[in-house]
């Protein structure tokens, strides 16, 4: 069927700001698939709230909304563009909520627009819990034995009828969100009362327990005539019972015959074509490890964080299929992009095996359990390609960047037999290091079995893993042995430490017998067909198919790995915008990196594409076959910086700042001498590497002091400390993992927080715009709100920021960018830190100020000047609008994490607020975050002593827009003094009605909660915050924070948001 | 033990030996499936052919009751790597004991990407699979290239004839080398099925008066089954209704008057797309042929095209003008592969019990 003509504008709803459960997958969808449309000539309105994403550039479509995601933005949107479509099923499930609700209410219809790429009914099906099981059971699909309830009550009746353990799961939520496992009453009760809140319609499944079968998946596209595919099948290592985002996931599936792999197959195309999909869907199964007995677990009617995966797990690209698919192409029209034979109505054979690791958050969320279960906690993942399953697994290990590098990194070699059995039943992120223990220890494959109910297939492939090991370290390495190691992908690095020898004598012994990696490519068919898609992935001991090229000068992108707290989708954005314009240039432009989830490791983004693990020895087998004329490490966070001295040792040039001034920015000493050249003042401090050192720096510049690892990204492991014991209690957790570089220790300065990204030619400076900081320095830039422009500094502040800026630009060499952040106390500026390449902010500056720095750095790099490219040099004018930028947090996701805001970053998203007026840019930024106030204008203050001034005047103007105001005695005094209205609450440790019971009774929007500074602060109302953000309210943790909301709150008149084209600025 | 894989253009690809140690010469040729290397080892059709599988982890669940037919088919088995210890709950034994039994030389730790790009690039050409390291390529590569696959339809088919009983419609199937699954997928719609040697004559069949005949897959080049073809053009005049599958499609065009080739490499896969020309559905295919018909030399008043291959537009399928026959080039009986294609089973009853209300009328 060819397309739809009067298919001429479509709106493409995003998935907002990056949330566990909803991330950078998104991103990747909805650009390929915007990308796609435009192809056929579409004009594409899109929207989106995230700023930080590729999709919401004006390169990609034609019209941009950055504006908060609910139903009533949308419907002005669609009464401003008047589209003819809206595309739905690109955006996650946010997007898909959208749609539902504008389909429910009869907007669509009442202004004649049609929701492409699914249907109502479709969603419906799919997605409501009931009609979900109707419809299965309609087709003869099972499911397990299961029932929608509405109240804790009939929950109780339902799994007791069928026995415990159940598996509950509210309907409407993302990445399973308020779900769980109850093996009694107990856990029912509370699992329950959290997901019946959680949900959109307050159904949750109850249902029998399938934990320990096999879980699979399958990535299913259909058309319109109704053709259907499969695109490729999935199985969890990891049994159900831990969410398919938190498992470690291998493709295509290894312990399946055919007859289980076809019944599967033949039940999700059964399942896609009852539900009537047009386009992509995942179907995932729990699998009866020893019968062919099988349970349809659940269905996404879209793209998902598994179908992103199945792209670049087998090269078909499954959201631009599924665009093509809502314009009414139909499969067999749809050319093979990969192969440009075939045709999209194709299954992929995969000729190599393919693993996915999730990036847990726990590094960051230390108080965090680790404990993986049925909601999924993993902010990012890796993925990696080998033609053996043990070289996939260690490819993958590594690409983690959390400092693993092998099945023996973490030690558990302490543990007996029985108490590793007793660990296995723990089921957390180090689960396959202790099972690589227990082997170690002899433990049979049948016990480790009984315990994980992980398949032994998968645990023999870990023996594999663990006999190289022995016998490396047992007998002398020889040529053999050396080429079966490598071959099961173990880095020099690691064959070193078990041999004894150096890493470089590895390396050399490897080249002596030719031992080096070569490269195959996927091209989704197993080489049935030549493909034209240079798509590659390293082996040891095959042939190479990379094709030499030699035209035109080569530049080397290297990405920034997984996404996780502190370096996030913003990375991707600027490596992607890099490689563009380098292509721009003439270059031809090599991709290196591991992340599945995002737009730079799309097939056809860079001339050539590398899925590797970003460590330097992965890197230099692609530097010795492509021999490149440069490398860029500022666009990929601190995982490419990190790369800088290997890939100079390997000889390949740096583009742009060079490796010495990277270092300058990052060593103490080199630093204060910059600064002290330039006059620029900063924060008095100290290096350290020991706690005594610490303390005596920390006396003599006197308490608080800011303590944190050089080197870091996200403020890992900050901290204020207020105190002697404090830094002890910090330097320990630093101390924990070996530090290359030394600590610092700073004067904590409570200022006013600024923040410039620059580009820089080596001469001119370019500053497209001042961002300043809601919350007061101390909190990680990160998850400050940040306002552009800058609000509250003076004009000569702004001109010394300038001045400063350009200094520390040229004195430190910079070409390319630099991310500058200030403190400003009166007029006094202050340097707090300076990073040589782009930064997190570098997405949402460009896009409010229309300047595009990636490129323009980019050219700079290559060796355009600045005022070549059409700028003034300088600080730009500022914006006629203002944009606010709203960090968002997953922390409902994470039980156990510490939420109060701190130096160390938190947050996992972001959303972007812009309008004419400060405060409607400020509440659109509050709405985008998903702050919906007030339901019940009762709230909690609880404050630390010094915040109490400010909280009583933020309290004050909470009761005048009729809150009802609880607080602890202290802050309920100091309220009631002010002649503020206030209900004293017993703390929780004293006796009921406390504010746990406050809390617990869902009367309350909002907690302000000021913990103290220093080691205490977690520890300090860590039950009541916990508590608050698990029952979905509110909490606030800064008292700017909570100025900056009821500010936004007290424009109540702000009912028409003016929507902003940002693509026109 | 050392093993050697030579092919007929001098590349030579050096692995670890499993199943068989002997010598064997044979035509090479690769399969895309990555699940069902049992089927693939059982299926008779690949006689005469030594099958390497390209996705590179096999044996993974071991051997279980999943065979296509009595025994082992290819002449070699050419592998990335063999799992060496199967998990599955229908696990019977490996996949290395399995080869062993059934003396099917087989090569490991091939590069089977480069091997397959070079039977891409230069097309289906012989090899051999030895453990002698003392191997000279003057010596060899004549004889491979002497090499050719031959008659094997008659090694393959059954000797005697056998009945799976049913109470529904009887089907005659033609055994050219017929996987299992073809019987079977009959049998379970409750078709009597009686399986014939191939080489039984027409009025043999005729004269049993089944409802249906089903001709099977099998292996080899179809032209070179000539009187086998004459039987096929016999049993197509009789009026009863016919289903054919690959090579049995094959032999009804040949019957026809219609000419098959010889593909480049052939299409052996789980993950072919073929589509109805009559509705324009695209289905996905197991496959498994060298050979395909030249729908050019089909004339259009005798038969029509059904199905064609999507990525390359080769026939898949003939519906034959005003008779009860219609025939495919896929395997519609899957397995290994997907089952999309089943519903042509339920066409065959549908033709049979319409031909035999028409009969009663």
């Amino acid at each position: 069927m060819p397309r739809i003509k009067d298919i001429k504008k479509v709106l493409v709803i995003g998935s907002g700001p990056i949330i566990i459960g909803q991330a950078a997958e998104f991103d990747y969808a909805g650009t390929q698939a915007c990308r796609s449309l435009k192809e056929e000539g579409v004009e594409v309105v899109l929207l989106n709230s995230n700023p930080a994403t590729i999709m919401t550039d004006k390169d990609i479509a034609d019209r941009v909304y950055i504006e908060p995601l609910t139903v009533e933005v949308v419907e002005q949107l669609i009464i401003k563009e008047n589209p003819d479509s809206v595309l739905p099923t690109l955006g996650g499930q946010a997007a898909l909520n959208l749609a539902m609700e504008l389909e429910e209410n009869g907007f669509l219809k009442e202004h004649n627009v049609r929701l492409i790429g699914t249907t109502s009914e479709t969603i419906k099906k799919a997605e409501d819990r009931l009609e979900f099981k109707t419809t299965m059971e309609k087709i003869g699909e099972p499911c397990a034995a299961s029932l929608v309830v509405e109240s804790v009550e009939d929950g109780i009746q339902f799994a007791e009828s069928i026995g415990y353990p159940v598996v509950l799961r509210p309907a409407y939520t993302l990445g399973g969100s308020g779900g769980g496992i109850a093996n009694n009453r107990g856990q029912l009760i509370e699992i329950l009362e959290n997901g019946l809140r959680l949900s959109r319609v307050g159904q949750v499944l109850v249902e029998r327990c399938i934990a320990g079968w096999k879980e699979i998946e399958y990535e299913v596209m259909r058309d319109s005539n109704g053709n259907c595919i499969t695109v490729c099948n999935m199985e969890n290592i990891d049994p159900v019972g831990v969410h398919t985002g938190d498992s470690i996931v291998v493709a295509p599936s290894q312990t399946l015959g055919d007859k289980e792999y076809q019944m599967l197959r033949s039940s999700a195309l059964n399942i896609i074509s009852e539900l009537n999909i047009t386009g992509g869907c995942n179907v995932q199964y729990a699998l009866h490890p020893e019968t062919f007995e099988y349970c349809v677990i659940e269905v996404n009617p879209r793209v998902s964080r598994s179908s992103a995966l199945a792209s670049k797990a087998t090269g078909y690209p499954i959201a631009k299929v599924a665009a093509k698919i809502a314009l009414g192409y139909t499969l067999d029209e749809i050319k093979n992009a990969v192969t440009k034979k075939t045709y999209a109505s194709f299954e992929p054979m995969l000729d190599y095996c393919v693993v996915k690791i999730p990036r847990l958050p726990f590094d960051k969320f230390i108080s965090a359990k680790r404990t993986l279960t049925t909601q999924m906690k993993a902010t990012g993942e890796v993925m990696s390609i080998c033609d053996n399953f043990e070289g996939a697994l260690m490819k993958a290990i590594r690409s983690l960047e959390q400092h693993v590098d092998s099945l023996m990194s973490y030690d558990y070699s302490y543990l007996t037999g029985e108490e590793l059995l007793e660990v296995l039943k723990v089921v957390d992120d180090r689960r396959i290091w202790k099972i690589a223990e227990a082997i170690r220890q002899g433990i049979s494959y049948d016990e480790i079995h009984r315990v994980t109910k992980i398949d032994k297939w998968f645990i023999d492939k870990i023996a594999c893993l663990v006999e190289m090991e022995l016998k490396m370290k047992r007998s002398a390495l020889d040529e053999e042995t050396l080429r079966e190691a490598k071959r099961m992908e173990f880095p020099d690095s690691v064959i070193a430490k078990i041999t004894g020898h150096t890493e470089r004598e590895i390396h050399d012994m490897r080249h002596q017998y030719g031992i080096t990696a070569s490269y195959k490519m996927v091209d989704t068919c197993a080489a049935e067909f030549a493909a034209e898609t240079p798509y590659y992935y390293s082996v040891f001991g095959s042939e190479n198919e990379v094709e030499q090229t030699h035209d035109r000068k080569k530049v080397l992108v290297l990405g920034s790995g997984p996404i996780r707290i502190g370096q996030g989708i913003e990375f991707d954005f600027c490596s992607v915008h890099c490689t563009w314009a380098f292509a721009k240039e003439g270059y031809e432009t090599i991709i290196v990196n591991n992340n599945p989830e995002t737009v730079s490791t799309d097939f056809d983004i860079a001339d050539k594409l590398y899925f590797e693990p970003l460590t330097p020895e992965d890197v230099e087998g692609i530097v010795d076959l492509e021999k490149p004329d440069g490398a860029v490490v500022q666009f990929g966070g601190q995982t490419a910086i990190k790369l800088t001295e290997a890939l100079m040792k390997m000889g390949v040039p740096i583009l742009g700042t060079s490796a010495e001034n990277v270092d300058a920015a990052e060593d103490r000493e080199l630093f204060d001498a910059i600064l002290e050249k330039c006059g620029i003042p900063r924060p008095t401090g100290g290096t350290v590497y020991t706690a005594e050192e610490a303390k005596k720096v920390a006396n003599r510049l006197g308490y608080p002091v800011l303590v944190r690892p050089s080197y870091v990204l996200g403020g890992q492991g900050m901290q204020i400390a207020i105190n002697d014991h404090d830094i002890d209690e910090f330097i320990g957790i630093i101390n924990r993992i070996a530090q290359d570089h030394p600590i610092l220790v700073d004067k904590y300065l409570q200022g006013k927080e600024i923040e410039v990204d620059a580009v820089c030619d080596g001469e001119d400076i370019l500053i497209p715009g001042i961002m300043e900081h809601i919350e007061r320095a101390g909190i990680h830039s990160g998850d400050s709100i940040s306002v552009y422009p800058a609000q509250s500094i003076s004009e000569k502040t702004k001109r010394t920021i300038e001045d400063y800026t350009k200094k520390l630009a040229q004195s430190l060499h910079v070409i390319g960018l630099i991310n500058i952040q200030f403190i400003v106390c009166g007029e006094d500026v202050y340097v707090i830190e300076v990073n040589p390449r782009s930064s997190r902010t570098v997405p949402y500056i460009s896009k409010v100020t229309g300047i595009p720095i990636v490129p323009l750095a980019s050219k700079v790099i290559i060796g355009s000047k600045i005022k070549e490219l059409g700028y003034t040099p300088g600080l730009q004018p500022e914006a006629d609008y203002f944009a606010v930028k709203m960090p968002v947090f997953s922390f409902e996701k994470i039980r156990d994490a510490d939420i109060s805001l701190g130096p160390e970053m938190k947050s996992t998203g972001e959303c972007l607020g812009i309008a004419k007026t400060f405060d409607e840019a400020l509440y659109k930024a509050f709405l985008g975050a998903g702050i919906k106030l007030p339901k019940h204008k009762n709230m909690i203050i609880t404050v630390r002593d010094e915040d109490k001034p400010e909280a009583v005047e933020i309290g004050r103007r909470f009761s005048d827009i009729g809150y009802k105001i609880f607080a602890t005695e202290g802050t309920a005094n100091a309220l009631k003094e002010a002649g503020v209205r206030a209900i004293a609450v017993n703390k929780i440790e004293q006796v009921s009605p406390n504010l746990m019971d406050l809390i617990l009774g869902h009367k309350i929007d909002l907690v302000i909660d000021t913990p103290p500074q220093g080691a205490e602060r977690a520890k300090d109302g860590f039950v009541i915050r916990r508590s608050a953000i698990e029952t979905g309210v509110n909490v606030l943790t800064a008292i700017d924070t909570a100025e900056a909301l009821i500010t936004s709150l007290e424009n109540t008149d702000i009912k028409k948001l003016t929507l902003i084209d940002i693509a026109k600025i | 033990m050392k093993a050697f894989l030579i092919l007929e253009d001098g590349t030579v690809f050096q692995g670890k030996s499993i199943g068989s140690e002997r010598e064997m010469i044979s035509e090479i040729v690769f399969n895309t499936s990555m699940t069902g290397y049992l089927e693939v080892l059982t299926d008779p059709s690949y006689a005469g052919q030594a099958v390497v599988m390209t996705y590179p982890l096999i044996g993974n669940y071991g051997i279980t009751p999943d065979m296509e037919s009595k025994r082992a088919w290819p002449d070699g088995f050419i592998v990335r790597e063999l799992s060496r210890m199967p998990s599955n709950f229908r696990c019977e034994g490996t996949i290395q004991e399995f080869l062993k039994k059934q003396d099917v030389p087989g090569i490991e730790g091939v590069d089977t990407r480069a091997l397959t790009k070079i039977l891409r690039e230069k097309g289906t050409m012989n090899g051999m699979i030895t453990t002698n390291e003392n191997y000279d390529l003057n010596e060899i590569i004549p004889k491979l290239k002497e090499y050719v696959v031959g008659d094997v339809v008659s090694k393959v088919t059954c000797s005697e004839k056998s009945v799976l009983p049913g109470d529904g419609p009887k089907v005659a199937l033609m055994d050219f080398g017929a996987k299992n699954n073809i019987a079977k997928s009959l049998n379970s719609r409750g078709c009597e099925v009686t399986i014939y040697p191939a080489y039984t004559t027409a009025e043999e069949i005729i004269a049993s008066n089944p409802d249906g005949i089903m001709l099977s897959n099998g292996p080899g080049d179809p032209e070179t089954n000539t009187s086998i073809i004459k039987e096929v053009k016999k049993l197509s005049e009789s009026g009863i209704p016919i289903f054919a599958i690959c090579l049995g499609h094959q032999l009804m065009a040949l019957a026809y008057g219609a000419r098959t080739y010889k593909l480049k490499y052939g299409h052996r896969g789980g993950n072919h797309p073929v589509k109805d020309l009559e509705t324009n559905r695209v289905y996905i295919s197991s496959q498994n042929h060298g050979y395909a018909v030249d729908s050019k030399t089909v004339d259009k008043s005798i038969a029509e095209e059904a199905f064609i291959n999507v990525n390359d537009g080769t026939n898949e399928g003939m519906k034959y003008a005003g008779k009860d026959i219609f025939t495919v080039q896929f395997h519609p009986e899957a397995c290994p592969g997907p089952q999309d294609s089943g519903y042509l089973f339920d066409r065959f009853m549908k033709m049979m019990e319409e031909r035999k209300e028409k009969k009663n009328a």
